[in-house]
């Protein structure tokens, strides 16, 4: 196997989690596709640790996922509490900084 | 090696299908489940990578507990189920450029970079215990910070979302 299938295909995926970030409305989603960047840097991380004959890129992975794990935690609390306060979760809807 | 490269080829299939429809479909329970066939792909990709604890992690954290999270996200948010609102902005051939442009950047650089450059086979297999015995040695202090991170995200998350 190559090194740059597994770089590529986490390429791929941070790119199309960006797509989502800036394209999509809805606050879950971009939450959503915030996950699928963290994702494509846990690959390269493992893929690198591998190439390397080191463990420390498994680490790294796990340590991105329990940050990831937290981070999701945060974000849908605070996309709660803008539904409550703003009955709405489109990221359009909330231009108050607005100039 | 020939039988990795094929499995390699299927799930990155999968994963790469499923995201870009993830991010395109317009109804949100099928982008969640598109997003939980993009994690399960990932996690059988971990194991032909030999990092069986990251794959049991990510199995367990992400398709079970950060899934069951977006699904009472989009439960609370009573997000419309059908196709009614509109899910992608006006703005989404931009967001497509710039993806584009990134991903054919970074795709570049990757193949200029390592071009046809093998992954080290018959290399050292790291077990479970040896990711432990690295997170309890060298990586304790960054490890102590993540539970501190841990309960404070959770604090956190208990104080922002309750009612009074």
């Amino acid at each position: 196997m190559l090194l740059n299938q597994f770089l590529i295909l986490g390429a791929v995926l941070f790119a199309t989690g960006v797509y989502g970030v800036l394209a999509r409305r809805n606050g879950v989603m971009v939450l959503m596709s915030i996950e699928l960047m963290l994702n494509a840097v846990n690959i390269n991380l493992v893929a690198f640790g591998v190439q390397h004959g080191v463990v420390s890129g498994q680490v790294f992975a796990i340590f991105v996922i329990a940050v990831a794990a937290a981070e999701v935690g945060v974000g849908l609390a605070i996309v709660l509490l803008l539904y409550r306060n703003r009955t709405s979760i489109d990221v359009e809807d909330f231009d108050l900084m607005r100039g | 090696m020939v039988a990795q490269n094929i499995f390699f080829g299927i799930l990155a299939t999968i994963v790469a299908l499923s995201a870009v429809r993830m991010v395109t479909t317009r109804n949100i329970v099928h982008a969640a489940l598109y997003l939980v066939a993009v994690l399960a792909g990932l996690g059988a990709l971990y194991v032909l990578l030999t990092a069986e604890f990251v794959a049991t992690t990510q199995v367990l954290v992400y398709i079970g507990a950060v899934m069951v999270l977006f699904l009472f996200g989009i439960m609370l948010t009573k997000a419309p189920l059908g196709n009614v609102m509109e899910m992608t902005g006006k703005q989404w051939p931009l967001a497509a450029v710039v993806a584009a442009l990134l991903g054919g950047v970074t795709i570049y650089s990757l193949i200029d970079r390592f071009g046809s450059e093998r992954l080290a086979s018959g290399g050292p297999v790291y077990r479970t215990a040896d990711v432990s015995d690295e997170v309890f040695s060298t990586y304790i202090v960054p490890f102590e910070a993540v539970s501190v991170l841990l309960l404070a995200a959770l604090i956190g998350a208990i104080v922002l979302a309750r009612k009074d």
